[in-house]
């Protein structure tokens, strides 16, 4: 059951599907998010992710399901409602013969009260880059380009799809920053990830997806969390609660892939709810044993 | 980069930050602009935009080629010209410009930004009639040089005539953009272009094919919009079927890409 739309949520998402002919992208998808926060879509790659955004953004019609974003059916949106939700599409939207600056100026004339172009294009380092052609940007700088050209219209809810994809560690961590900061600010983030270090420490909420719908949900800490063991080893333990006995297996299935990812364990959880056996047999049939320790330093 | 405050952290006193569209004149004002210098910039582009259609001055003027009785050659090779440069514009370069708009994904970024799916079009008609105007004027100054005396009457009568070009050969190219692979999309739009310059009715009146052979290409926009240009600029005849195949072609390419442009790549 998704909570009504109200003056603190800024996305609503009901049970949303969408088929690409026999394919089915989304399968009962809900989802919400809060103004003032980062949620953080979580599944690995053709879990649905981006399509659930581009149902949110209007680029996509679902099936069936309701969307609400600021209140408004996406689909229908005005530009006045366009102006308040800012897009970071996953390969960028980046029109490749433009220059990096010129292009962000572009960006900030769409909008009447837009950010300084310069202080934004100083803040994510784009000044360092400013006129190079798109096509011969840098996988990290392109993904600059397209956050800087997200923001740039003071957006009261951001979309980011893989906004960390190819940046290297510092960029990475300047990039996390200024998240926090829009979060901060009041902006509702949503972002997705298949990186659970693009989780921990910056989401508040995750929503764990596979398959088209939505696994688990809730903070961080209690969806999954990560802990260190002794012997350094990686443990993530995810808490699946309400999950069909059916899915169960693909949520592990997907979960490990995403642990192995990391070198990880994984520890799948009930929550309370007996119907998750299935998911823990499933595991004890694997041959990498799940590292406990009493050490376990908690890295959330 | 440097350790300055998050951009929405930076004080601003008294100025209305909510946010919200700019005019939408100003938006489509933004992305013609946009769309204009990328075509200007871009070498490519230009030698379509400019230099073919230069090349194509230049020969009919010196060859004794594409001529009509009793008019001068410097007419008949304007008016090629400039059939040849709105197609190149209107084709080829919106082809490989939307084309490759929508592989990067900017189709799909654009119709969540306020300006949208119809500014960016907008934005894209209006450029393109903006570089039609510069390649005119480019064009017409080396047509001068080369002792081209125009008529003004002739001119004003092929204004609506290039507006009407324009459509025809602007949604051909959308619809080569929006339907093909980027690949096939600069493959298919130089040809086309090569192919109607050349054999289309735009170099060489179709008084001068076989008959019926100048019958079919009298049914082409290119034929038609070949011919409709000498009727303003080198006293050809005014041939109402001409004008009716052109709109027709025009008509048939706005419902096409309403029916089959694909704003994604997938």
């Amino acid at each position: 059951m998704v909570p009504a739309m109200d003056d603190h949520t800024a996305l609503v998402a009901d049970d949303l599907t969408l088929s690409y002919g026999a394919r089915k992208a989304l399968d009962g998808l809900s989802l919400t998010a809060a103004r003032g926060e980062v949620t953080a879509l979580l599944g690995p790659n053709g879990a649905g992710k981006t399509t659930a955004i581009s149902c949110a953004t209007g680029l996509l019609r679902p099936d069936a399901g309701s969307v609400r974003v600021l209140g408004t059916d996406p689909w229908r949106a005005s530009a006045a409602h366009r102006a308040r939700v800012g897009v970071m599409i996953q390969d960028g939207g980046l029109t490749s013969g433009a220059r990096a600056l010129p292009l962000l100026h572009y960006a900030a004339s769409l909008y009447a009260a837009p950010l300084d172009v310069e202080e934004v294009a100083e803040h994510l380092g784009i000044d360092e880059f400013a006129r190079t052609l798109v096509r011969r940007l840098s996988g990290g700088q392109r993904q600059r380009l397209a956050l800087a050209l997200a923001i740039i219209g003071r957006p009261d809810l951001v979309f980011l799809d893989e906004p960390t994809a190819g940046m290297d560690p510092a960029i990475r961590r300047r990039v996390r920053e200024l998240i926090r900061a829009l979060a901060r600010t009041g902006t509702a983030v949503v972002l997705t990830t298949h990186l659970m270090d693009d989780v921990v420490g910056l989401a508040d909420s995750v929503q764990v997806i596979s398959r088209g719908r939505v696994l688990a949900a809730g903070s961080v800490q209690d969806v999954i969390s990560a802990h260190r063991a002794a012997d350094g080893a990686l443990v993530v333990r995810a808490t699946a609660t309400g999950v069909p006995p059916e899915v169960a297996p693909v949520l592990a299935a997907d979960l490990r892939e995403v642990a192995a990812r990391h070198g990880a364990e994984l520890e799948v959880t009930t929550g309370g709810a007996a119907d998750l056996e299935a998911v823990l047999l499933d595991l004890m049939d694997e041959d990498a044993p799940t590292v406990h320790s009493p050490a376990e330093e908690n890295l959330t | 980069m440097t350790a300055v405050p998050a951009p929405h952290e930076t004080p601003r006193a008294t100025e209305d930050r909510t946010p919200r569209p700019a005019p939408p004149l100003r938006r489509i004002l933004a992305h013609a602009a946009l769309e204009t210098r990328l075509i200007l910039s871009n070498g490519e582009q230009l030698m379509v935009a400019i230099v073919l259609p230069a090349l194509v001055l230049i020969g009919l003027r010196l060859l004794p080629l594409g001529r009509i009785e009793g008019v001068p050659a410097i007419d008949t090779a304007v008016a090629a010209t400039l059939t040849t440069a709105l197609i190149s514009t209107s084709l080829t370069s919106q082809a490989i410009l939307t084309g490759f708009d929508r592989r990067n994904g900017v189709l799909r970024w654009v119709a969540t930004t306020p300006l949208g799916r119809d500014g960016y079009l907008g934005g894209k008609i209006l450029a393109t009639l903006t570089t039609h105007v510069l390649q005119v004027v480019v064009l017409g100054i080396l047509a001068l040089i080369l002792g081209w005396r125009p008529e003004l009457a002739g001119l004003l009568a092929a204004v609506p005539v290039w507006l009407i070009g324009t459509v025809a050969f602007g949604t051909l190219g959308l619809l080569i953009a929006g339907t093909l692979r980027t690949e096939a999309v600069l493959a298919v739009s130089n040809l086309v272009f090569l192919l109607l310059v050349a054999a289309g009715g735009v170099a060489f009146p179709t008084s001068t094919y076989p008959r019926v052979l100048g019958g079919l290409v009298d049914l082409l926009p290119s034929g038609a919009l070949g011919e409709l240009m000498r009727a303003c600029l080198a006293s050809g005849p005014f041939s109402a079927g001409s004008l009716v195949v052109l709109l027709l072609w025009a008509v048939a390419g706005v419902f096409a890409v309403l029916r089959w442009f694909r704003w994604t790549d997938v």
